[in-house]
């Protein structure tokens, strides 16, 4: 029932720690407008525009998209704020796309954003409220824990973390967008950075990043007649599950289990291994590369590390993983989901440049948030779905 | 387009002040109730939406423990807006035209008691320019208000006239704020708030939270024996800036309306979500309401104002009246930002 729907521009800024240049305005701007370069549209050919982005508390501003609308274009247009946690910038793609995908509009922009410089998202993050136990953990404290339980279940060797952010940094070089080129990147630089989170070294950490990225989606009568590459959305899937109660399995939620399975049915993927070229995964400390090598069903229950390990995830292995150097490499927090997703457009667009995977047809996108319990994911593909 | 129906919906009662419930606690028994009035439980939604700010909870994803009320076990599809729940369902009722689900449920809650709400509004503006001026939401309506009047726009009897007719229909309404006997003289003698507004210009301050069912199709006609099928939803977002539009005018409210089919047929009822007196005669005329349609039957936004709740509450006052055969068509309206800037229509029918 729902209308094919197609990624026609992509745009992103670049990714550092403080973009002083620019306001929280001028950097959607920014993205949005290279958005629309790529799709060759201009302002007026936008029916809706969709916005996303983590806790308000991360600028300091309620509600930004309401002071922000007008400087992409969404005066006197429909416009939503979506907020998911951590997995917000997939959620933004997936409303955009079903803005689309329900018949209601032929063409929207969305644009993900955060500009962390402009508060404090360690303060942002621990504001004890009365009657509730504050956790004073940072995300770093909170994962590192799930990270002890995955290695403890799976027996993977304690450095698999450290491969992992040696080759999405080395991937990071390839991309100049990225907030972090870290040009003399080695195992020991990574082993020897300072321990955070036992177990997570700084340098298996994701950055703070200012940023914003931003997308052009059309229903299928319009993005078929373009003669330049398109990424066609052949599934989108998203899962949520309460952060805490008896028996919640932490390390492996249902809610990834869930979201894999229904994703891969409505792609008629069978053997996602096999039938998807990359994906870029949400991975804010390295060891999650692994965890959502199994969470996504790309390999079994304890076999993760492995695909690090043989180099199965790196740029030349047959299933690579963060091409673009990852959230590991550049963290502006609300649009990290979105540039997942983007991200594996770039791909079966053929248009990733130094990171792309020769021949991608079919990537996977993916974000997730809260205590490891929001998913949001989506496939796309160089040819229409089946 | 699929036939899409509003078959559920509760509330809390609108209150000043929550002391001892947090919003989960004040949304648990909505959804409980929700439940109940229904039939259905958490796994027979194919998709959940809701809407909050986490500045009304002086907390960073203050909405995540909302799943805590849902009881979203098994994973849930699940999506939320940082705006009124009126959005939320807009989501919700996006996501069954697609396909990709029949019934959906969708919440919103806010406990604005736990800051100074007029004061929290002003961070809604622009941060370099405008919000380090501090100016709060009441003075921002002030000063629309004034340009409605001094415009020739409104008179201040009209405005007074509002409050007295949406407190008057709220004396029916269990769980309105402010309900009563007023009149014209009596509140044009109460002293300026914020000039020209008086106290009784004024929404109330709420805590509170509601919820609704969306279903498609036959799925809403087993669940509803008169479902309030949505014809029409449309919002529109103006720019911010107070300077850049016409502030004597609701021009997205227009736009909706016209898009939404207000006109198409006799409006029996309307429910609207304007803070403020003057703001709710603004919407009326956007609307192109005339005397035919009863405002605010429930009292709307003037009686009761659970911020983030508030529109949703708008679009279930309107469903169930005509569950209950009292309207055939209905208009309710919700809105965000200040001075009406962005806002929706939502066109609802019985058959």
């Amino acid at each position: 029932m729902a209308e094919m729907t197609a990624v026609v521009g992509i745009g992103q800024t670049n990714y550092q720690a403080k973009r002083l240049d620019v306001s929280q305005a001028g950097l959607l701007r920014d993205a949005a407008e290279k958005a629309l370069a790529d799709a060759g549209c201009t302002w007026a050919d936008i029916d809706a525009v969709i916005i996303g982005k983590a806790p308000d508390l991360f600028e300091g501003v309620m509600m930004p998209e309401l002071f922000l609308n007008d400087a992409i274009g969404g005066a006197y247009k429909p416009m939503l704020r979506v907020h998911t946690a951590g997995s917000v910038g997939g959620s933004t793609g997936i409303v955009a796309a079903s803005m689309v995908q329900s018949g209601i509009h032929d063409r929207v922009l969305c644009v993900a954003y955060e500009k962390q410089s402009e508060s404090n998202a360690t303060w942002a993050l621990s504001i004890a409220m009365p009657f509730s136990l504050a956790t004073v953990a940072g995300a770093g404290g909170y994962f590192a824990p799930l990270v002890r339980g995955y290695i403890r279940r799976s027996g993977a060797p304690e450095d698999t973390g450290i491969r992992v952010a040696v080759k999405d940094r080395q991937n990071a070089l390839r991309n100049p967008l990225a907030h972090l080129h870290l040009e003399d990147i080695s195992f020991e630089m990574v082993a020897n950075s300072p321990m955070l989170w036992d177990p997570i070294r700084y340098l298996e950490t994701c950055p703070s990043s200012d940023g914003a990225c931003a997308m052009v989606m059309e229903k299928e009568s319009l993005a078929s007649q373009r003669s330049g590459k398109v990424a066609w959305v052949h599934a989108t899937e998203m899962r949520s599950e309460p952060t805490m109660f008896s028996g919640r399995d932490q390390v492996m939620p249902q809610a990834t289990l869930d979201n894999a399975a229904a994703l891969y049915k409505k792609a008629g993927i069978t053997k996602p291994r096999e039938e998807l070229d990359c994906a870029e995964i949400y991975v804010p400390f390295s060891w999650f590369e692994p965890m959502w090598m199994e969470g996504m069903l790309i390999t079994e229950p304890g076999e993760g590390w492995k695909m690090t390990y043989e180099g199965a995830t790196a740029l030349d292995g047959d299933f690579p993983v963060n091409m673009s150097g990852g959230v590991l490499s550049s963290n502006p927090i609300g649009a990290s989901g979105l540039i997942r997703f983007a991200e594996a457009a770039r791909q079966v667009r053929g248009l990733a440049e130094d990171h792309q995977v020769d021949g991608a047809k079919k990537a996977l996108g993916h974000a997730y948030g809260g205590g490891s319990q929001y998913f949001s994911t989506w496939i796309v593909g160089s040819e229409k779905p089946a | 387009m699929r036939d899409v129906a509003v078959v559920g919906f509760t509330q809390s009662p609108s209150v000043r002040r929550e002391p001892n419930r947090n919003e989960v606690e004040i949304l648990i028994p909505v959804i409980d109730a929700l439940r109940e009035q229904t039939g259905l439980v958490s796994q027979d939604f194919d998709f959940v939406c809701s809407g909050s700010s986490d500045y009304l909870a002086g907390q960073s994803f203050a909405f995540v423990s909302g799943l805590d009320a849902v009881g979203a076990w098994p994973p849930v599809c699940e999506s939320h807006v940082e705006m009124d729940g009126a959005w939320a369902l807009y989501e919700a009722w996006v996501k069954i035209q697609m396909g990709y689900a029949d019934t959906a449920l969708v919440y919103g809650f806010g406990k604005p008691s736990m800051g100074d709400l007029p004061l929290t509004m002003a961070l809604q503006l622009d941060p370099y320019s405008v919000m380090p001026l501090w100016p709060d939401a009441i003075s921002i309506a002030g000063l629309q208000a004034r340009l409605c009047l001094e415009g020739g726009i409104i008179t201040e009897r009209e405005m007074a006239g509002a409050a007295v007719r949406d407190r008057g229909h709220a004396k029916g309404n269990p769980n309105a704020q402010i309900a009563g006997d007023y009149t014209v003289d009596g509140i044009l003698a109460e002293p300026f708030l914020v000039n020209p507004l008086r106290k009784s210009d004024c929404a109330p301050i709420s805590d509170g939270a509601s919820a609704i069912v969306l279903a498609a199709g036959d799925r809403a006609r087993s669940l509803s024996e008169r479902p309030a099928w949505i014809r029409g939803i449309e919002h529109i977002c103006e720019p911010q800036d107070l300077g850049v539009r016409d502030l004597g005018r609701s021009r997205s409210t227009e736009i909706a309306g016209e898009k939404a089919g207000v006109s198409a047929g006799q409006v029996d009822i309307a429910e609207l979500s304007a803070p403020f007196t003057h703001q709710e005669i603004l919407v009326e005329k956007a609307l192109g309401l005339t005397e035919a349609t009863q405002v605010n039957p429930s009292g709307g936004a003037l009686a009761g104002n659970p911020m983030m709740a508030v529109g949703l509450s708008r679009i279930g006052e309107c469903a169930a009246r005509i569950w209950q055969g009292d309207a055939d068509r209905a208009v309710a309206h919700a809105t965000s930002g200040p001075c009406l800037q962005q806002n929706l229509v939502c066109v609802l029918e019985g058959e």
